[in-house]
């Protein structure tokens, strides 16, 4: 409509009607490709905001209300603010504390191992050398696709005397380990993750490796360097983005550790059912029916993701800084 | 010269041996325990205690299976084919929404678009165990708890999806082919649909398998939203047998040859699509 009006306008006085013409024109294409976006983008927002602002926000709401009973319990269920008490209440746990505990030393074996092995073994097979290298690569990448609760009971069984051809075979050379013991139960957790992601994220590396330019490399053997100086010193560095992203989503996974747990609580007394965070979360929820309580806890969870997370960018950000002082 | 050649020689060959003998070993650790649960598949109960796990005098995978899907009135199957509805119907939808997401915030600007993207990222970090309370809460609000949509409608929302669908659509749509569309004329949705969608084909696919593999391995939303034993995914049911295996010992076999089958579809589509896959790992990893 607005164009056609211009048009005509346009004969009366040529030149700067033109340019309105041009000017209503790019208008109105704007208006077409806000549109556009308006409609690609719609259907995620909307689940966004269904599955995750709106929980978001109603578990910040649940963790200040509590159901109370008035009345020694007799009188109508009635929902009060009760401010910070359910917080209170979850940071003075000491079952909280210790799944806290619990999820701290979890991360601090399981990440390193994980980020450093999957790195080497990109290295290896970004050497050169390996044989079968496409093969070798599906088979460490085979347990991406085994689900993480049937990793945990495949380990389950082999952790399991009397089934485990892994105990058996100990057992001959007079080696008795209980997997499931109370030293051994975060290790055998770790070693279920360790097996599940090791080579997704070894073909992380990979792909980054790849795609370093082959100038860089040769340089480095011009220069002298052999290939464990050249791994090391020239490679490593040059696929720190991929190390970083990595080793955050490593990390938020291994904050949310619930499957594998969950799975061996069947079977083992040393895992209680608020063995780490999430595991106590659903217990409070579910088991205790406790919803400000459950609210509380994911809320700390949430911020502790959040600030560790953002730690570990700010700290990526200032050692790139620094190095680049440096230079 | 040849001296100092066949000294460099000697090491460089060890150090060959070495590296092979490392990944050798780490492919074992990898492929082992796979290769167990598909021997211990082959095994009646009492083989299963009893026996060596490479002893093959009584092969009994026929059997297993058979009272897989005859264990309580055909459960099994029933789960297998929620698995399959919530997965690859989950993942194909799923993947499409975000796909279309990324794409716009890649090709056409907007107010706040980095503020927006940001909040995507956010989202990406959340925990879903945080969630799941509050999930639960609004859909028993809604009525919807304890039916296929209480675990559908999630399992859709793809964060990382959206992120991987602008690194794409950045990398395989050009903007010359918009503004030669624009030029003739064709409308915005209609570009994407006829042109833009084919080209970021290799992507959907490997957003499609992400999620699929994700919704697969879901666990903890099922457990919490459902109740009644036939919405449940392959992965709850296993782990509700397996709880009852410790009392009656029959269950073993069951989760055991159940938990093979439940791999396998898995196995398929990433060797079938291996091609997209690694095309979509090479596009997230390097950005």
């Amino acid at each position: 409509m607005t164009a056609t009006t211009h048009a005509v306008s346009a004969q009366a006085a040529p030149p700067q009607a033109a340019d309105r013409v041009r000017r209503a024109a790019r208008r109105s294409a704007e208006r077409r490709r806000n549109a556009a976006a308006g409609v690609l983008m719609t259907p995620f927002f909307l689940l966004l905001a269904l599955v995750f602002l709106v929980p978001v926000g109603t578990a910040v709401w649940l963790s200040f209300f509590s159901a109370d009973e008035p009345g020694l319990g007799f009188g109508p269920e009635r929902t009060v603010f009760v401010g910070l008490r359910s917080y209170a209440a979850v940071v003075t746990d000491p079952t909280f504390l210790s799944g806290l505990g619990t999820v701290a030393l979890y991360c601090v074996i399981y990440i390193p191992l994980m980020v450093i092995g999957s790195l080497a073994l990109a290295l290896l097979l970004d050497s050169g050398v390996v044989r079968l290298r496409s093969w070798a690569q599906l088979g460490l990448f085979l347990p991406h696709a085994v689900p993480g609760i049937i990793a945990a009971l495949i380990w389950l069984y082999l952790y399991t005397p009397g089934i485990s051809p892994v105990i058996e075979a100990l057992g001959k050379a007079d080696i008795t380990v209980d997997f499931l013991g109370l030293h051994t139960t975060l290790p055998s957790i770790v070693n279920i993750a360790l097996w599940s992601n090791l080579g997704y994220n070894m073909v992380v590396f990979y792909a980054a490796l790849q795609a370093v330019p082959r100038e860089v490399l040769e340089a480095s053997v011009v220069d002298g360097a052999g290939p464990v100086r050249t791994a090391l010193q020239v490679k490593a560095p040059l696929v720190r983005s991929s190390i970083v992203m990595v080793a955050m989503f490593t990390l938020i996974w291994a904050l949310q550790l619930f499957t594998e747990p969950m799975l061996l609580h069947q079977s083992s007394q040393m895992i209680n059912t608020r063995f780490s965070p999430s595991m106590y979360i659903y217990d409070a929820a579910f088991s205790r029916n406790n919803y400000s309580l459950a609210a509380a806890a994911s809320v700390i969870l949430l911020v502790i993701t959040i600030a560790v997370s953002y730690g570990v960018t700010r700290w990526t950000d200032r050692v790139d800084s620094v190095k680049e002082n440096a230079r | 010269m040849s001296t100092t050649h066949s000294t460099a020689l000697r090491p460089r060959l060890l150090g060959r041996a070495t590296v092979n003998a490392v990944v050798a070993i780490c492919v074992l650790y990898t492929l082992l325990p796979v290769l167990w649960l598909l021997l211990a598949a082959t095994k009646s109960r009492d083989a299963l205690f009893g026996s060596s796990i490479l002893s093959f005098s009584d092969f009994s995978l026929v059997s297993n299976v058979k009272d897989l899907f005859a264990m309580d009135g055909g459960l099994y199957a029933r789960w297998y084919g929620n698995s399959l509805l919530y997965a690859v119907l989950g993942a194909a939808l799923g993947a499409l929404i975000s796909v279309a997401c990324g794409y716009a915030f890649d090709k056409y600007d907007f107010r706040h678009k980095e503020k927006l993207f940001g909040l995507v990222l956010a989202a990406v970090m959340v925990p879903q165990t945080v969630l799941a309370l509050p999930l639960y809460l609004i859909a028993s609000e809604t009525g919807a708890v304890n039916t296929f949509w209480s675990v559908f409608v999630p399992v859709l929302f793809n964060p990382f999806g959206v992120y991987l669908g602008r690194i794409f659509a950045q990398g395989y749509v050009p903007n010359e082919v918009l503004e030669a569309a624009r030029v003739d004329g064709a409308g915005e949705l209609t570009t994407y649909l006829r042109v833009s969608l084919r080209m970021l084909g290799p992507g959907l696919v490997t957003v499609f398998l992400f999620q699929l593999t994700a919704i697969w391995n879901n666990f903890f939303l099922p457990m919490v939203m459902l109740s009644d034993q036939h919405l449940y995914p392959v992965s709850l049911g296993l782990y509700q047998w397996n709880s009852q295996a410790s009392v009656s010992p029959e269950y073993y076999p069951v989760v055991i040859t159940g938990s093979l089958l439940a791999v396998l579809p898995l196995i398929l589509a990433f060797v079938l699509l291996q091609r997209f896959w690694r095309s979509g790992l090479t596009a997230g990893a390097v950005k």
